[in-house]
């Protein structure tokens, strides 16, 4: 090894390879048998529990921690899939802290709310192993239907569909199903090819079909879907990034942090991809803190994130927050870049300290500089490719017409959470299903 | 630190803390690491008459059921008496009661039920110093069906049979152990009384199956693929035993029989209570079986500050709570609550309101957000609530004042009645 978190510029191979193989390990080991039967121990079977009500897929949660607690994981697993088809996944990135187990009445009462999370992939984790998909296609409606977008909204949505009999063919742009599971979510989130194996599993349904590589608008239009099938799924996703608009963006080192996350879980050897001694990352969500916490992980020495507003806009949640700080990252707010320095690359950041007032934000005129031979842009998502015969308000699709349903984060309403995405997806099927068999 | 040392029927101990006669205290190493960890006595696991000694079975002794977190809340067994040759027993316990004298050291006993049988044992263990005999008149299996243990203790005429020999041929206190396994314990203790019983001990335990083996179809602890019923024991079984206490305590014809309090005890609340209903001690078993005899410190330690925190003596407690313990005839029928919620504790869990709505009296309202309130209008008061919340006193319940409106019924609360003088009851007596 030549290279250290010392070496400047941006080169691969910085740490030792065991140091690789830990730092991209499974941040969040399983629980094991007993680990679930204590912890599921806690859940106190709330009437009309305010997790289910939290949980934008409304999974039965006391019903599946009993179930676990009375020693069934596989019957746990049936009541999460029912309402979560992804539930393994969503087990795993899900920012429960903020949903079901903020709920958790146990948060309430002693500040430590049951751990549904882990129970959820616990239950999942079992069942799966054993091969388990308690799910069958109803007869054959013989309806063919289109979902565009392999990502949660759509793989859920073609899950429910194919469960009632239809035909679905599923159309995915990248050369993976899985979408933001597959490349957008730290990889030591989803260890083992996880999204991979669980988009495998879903697929033992039966019915759906799966072609890669046909981007709509590029490979095929939208009036030609509505022509050939009976109805179409729209689960595109945010396919764009914002720009920083600030000067110096073009600059070598400067880049899509998405990118550069969905080129980590796609590495077969980690130790190659190159990063930065000093890495800045210019965002607040979970987007930021993937990049930040996997770049230090991947060897950088430096690596700040710099959020233009207060830490309490963040998008990023607590528990995020407090993982990229624990992994060795600076989190700056209230700062705003206004130029990227270098001479043919990147070199530093100015920034400049920002105040909200009355008119939004503005930038005052005092700067500082980061030193940062890579720069991510982690500054949100936009939508792209959405078919011009459809509403777009707020950046979003505004919901389909006729034939055409939307879901997932191109849909306006819900966050851009996989969970909400699932559940998009799943409810879409279900109005599809009641219009195509007039019921 | 108030002063826990214990005079039961003349019998000392430096705290009322013994070791029920069981396996903790089959052999000498086991009593002396009690004493070591500081109980106050032990009743020494029951000797069986001279010659071949029991065998045990050689698979699972022990079955249990658990509550949360696998906490242990019942136990049973099928082992019988000791399986020592009763001549080791004898030597052991002439040798632990003379290293520690302050002790309380009983010898439990169990023979067939003949004269010269007990004339026998009682001779044999004369030598050993002890304080005192227990007669193992509980124990509900493998003894029990060859005419010893609960088999004598169903029979109110074999106890006082019994207890008249042991009083005759030894000058040893007699503690009666009496079987749950009946209608009532109250025949089986007056027959201990009238033979002349020092003291009566109870409860020994009850016959159970904890579980059946759903893989092999048998019930637990499973041998060879079969089950036999045990005897229950542990912290599910002293509701069951505070009752047979508390009936002994407070019936005229055994009022004043001591008692010695078994069943489920496991901390110093526990202790505190079976000595609140009348036992002037308690014995221990499943608790020390399951966490070790470390326990007694937390007895102990606990007791003591009670008994400080309440200005009492250990005999100011023993019986305090039998004045109250009435039959249900006697209950004041004008004592009127209601359950309130407090907001603040309130962690939203709707636990409450399950149980008041599906299995109750629909007493309880929710709003959209989750806010838990009682209609005192339907409160009937009957503490459901209060025991499924998972929150310690969050939901409590507050008595109204006499002269007060009952929004249920629309009646005053007036003053003490009950049912013997209520009008719907057909034997109420008219006040004169």
């Amino acid at each position: 090894m030549t290279n250290s978190p010392l070496t400047p510029g941006i080169v691969p191979g910085r740490l030792p390879a065991e140091a690789y193989r830990q730092n991209f390990a499974d941040h969040e080991p399983a629980l094991d048998r007993h680990e679930a039967r204590v912890a599921a121990d806690r859940c106190y079977f709330c009437h009309d529990a305010p997790c289910i009500t939290a949980c934008p897929t409304s999974i039965d949660i006391p019903l599946f921690i009993r179930q676990i607690a009375t020693g069934t994981p596989e019957a746990a697993a049936t009541t999460i899939w029912s309402q979560n088809i992804l539930g393994g996944i969503c087990a795993r990135v899900c920012p429960t802290e903020t949903l079901c187990e903020e709920a958790c009445v146990r948060e309430a009462a002693e500040g430590k709310p049951v751990e549904i999370g882990r129970l959820q992939r616990y239950a999942t984790d079992v069942a799966m192993a054993k091969g388990l998909h308690p799910f069958t296609r109803a007869p054959a409606t013989g309806k063919r239907i289109a979902v565009v977008g392999a990502g949660p909204a759509g793989l859920a949505c073609a899950h429910r569909l194919a469960m009632h009999g239809h035909d679905v063919v599923v159309l995915e742009r990248r050369p993976k199903a899985g979408g933001l599971n597959e490349y957008g979510i730290a990889s030591y989130k989803a260890t083992g090819g996880f999204a991979q194996k669980e988009v495998d599993w879903l697929l033992q349904i039966g019915g759906i079909e799966i072609r890669t590589g046909v981007e709509l608008g590029r490979d095929v239009t939208l009036p030609q879907l509505e022509a050939e099938y009976d109805a179409v799924f729209l689960g595109i996703g945010l396919a764009g990034v914002n720009a920083l608009r600030a000067a110096g963006e073009d600059l070598a080192g400067v880049r899509n942090a998405v990118d550069f996350i969905a080129e980590l879980r796609q590495a077969a050897d980690v130790s190659t991809l190159p990063v930065g001694r000093d890495v800045v990352v210019i965002g607040g969500g979970m987007t930021a803190v993937d990049a930040a916490v996997q770049s230090k992980l991947l060897g950088a020495e430096n690596v700040s994130i710099v959020y233009r507003r207060g830490q309490e806009k963040m998008s990023a949640s607590g528990y995020e927050q407090e993982h990229a700080a624990q992994a060795g990252v600076r989190i700056i707010h209230n700062a705003a870049p206004v130029r990227v320095l270098g001479n043919g690359k990147a070199e530093a950041v100015e920034f400049a300290y920002t105040q909200e007032g009355p008119s939004g934000l503005t930038l005052s005129a005092e700067t500082f500089t980061l030193k940062a031979d890579q720069v991510f842009k982690a500054i949100g998502q936009t939508l792209t490719g959405a078919p011009g015969t459809l509403p777009v308000a707020g950046g979003k699709i505004a919901g389909g017409s006729g034939k055409v349903w939307v879901g997932g984060d191109c849909a306006a309403g819900g966050e851009d959470l996989t969970v909400t995405a699932v559940a998009e997806g799943r409810d879409a099927a279900e109005a599809i299903h009641i219009q195509l068999m007039a019921l | 630190m108030a002063d826990l040392s214990s005079n039961f029927i003349g019998i000392k101990s430096p705290n009322p803390f013994w070791l029920a006669s069981a396996p903790p205290t089959d052999k000498k190493y086991n009593v002396e690491r009690a004493f070591e960890a500081g109980w106050g006595g032990v009743v020494w696991k029951t000797l069986g008459a001279e010659g071949p000694p029991i065998v045990n079975v050689n698979g699972p002794r022990y079955g249990a059921i658990w509550g949360a977190d696998r906490r242990l809340l019942g136990l049973n067994n099928i082992e019988l008496i000791t399986d020592r040759p009763l001549e080791v027993n004898l030597r052991e316990i002439k040798e632990v009661k003379r290293k520690w004298k302050d002790r309380a050291l009983v010898i439990s006993l169990m023979v067939p039920c003949e004269e010269d049988h007990w004339k026998a044992i009682l001779k044999q263990i004369e030598d050993t110093e002890a304080d005192g005999v227990e007669l193992n008149f509980g124990c509900p299996h493998g003894m029990a069906e060859r005419g010893m243990g609960s088999a004598v203790g169903q029979v109110p005429e074999y106890i006082e049979m019994v207890t008249r020999w042991v009083k005759q041929y030894s000058r040893m206190p007699c503690i009666v152990k009496l079987t749950p396994n009946v209608t009532s314990i109250l025949p089986p203790a007056m027959a201990a009384n009238r033979g002349g019983a020092d003291a009566v001990s109870l409860i020994n335990t009850i016959k159970s199956i904890t579980n059946v083996d759903l893989d092999h179809f048998s019930p637990f602890p499973m041998i060879d693929g079969q089950g036999s019923h045990g005897g229950y024991c542990g912290p599910a079984v002293k509701p069951i035993a505070l009752n047979m206490v508390g009936e002994i305590a407070r019936h005229p014809d055994t009022r004043g029989l001591p008692i010695s309090g078994i069943g489920g005890v496991t901390t110093w609340r526990d202790a505190a209570e079976f000595m609140a209903m009348g036992a002037g001690n308690v014995q221990v078993c499943t608790a020390a079986m399951t966490y070790g005899f470390k326990i007694v410190q937390e007895m102990i330690s606990g007791l003591s500050q009670y008994l400080d925190e309440k200005q009492m003596s250990l005999n100011d407690l023993i019986g305090r709570a039998v004045p109250n313990f009435v039959e249900w005839q006697h209950l004041n029928l004008n004592y009127v609550t209601k359950a309130q919620i407090d907001q603040d504790l309130c962690i939203s869990c709707g636990r409450c309101y399950a149980a008041c709505e599906d299995t109750s009296h629909q007493a309880i309202a929710m709003s959209p957000d989750r806010v838990f309130t009682v209609k005192d209008d339907e409160c009937v008061a009957c503490n459901l609530c209060v025991d499924v919340c998972p929150v310690d006193n969050c939901i409590t319940m507050r008595e109204l004042p006499k002269g007060a409106v009952d929004p249920r019924t629309g009646k005053v609360v007036g003053d003490f009645a009950d049912w013997t003088t209520h009008p719907n009851n057909p034997m109420a007596q008219a006040a004169e």
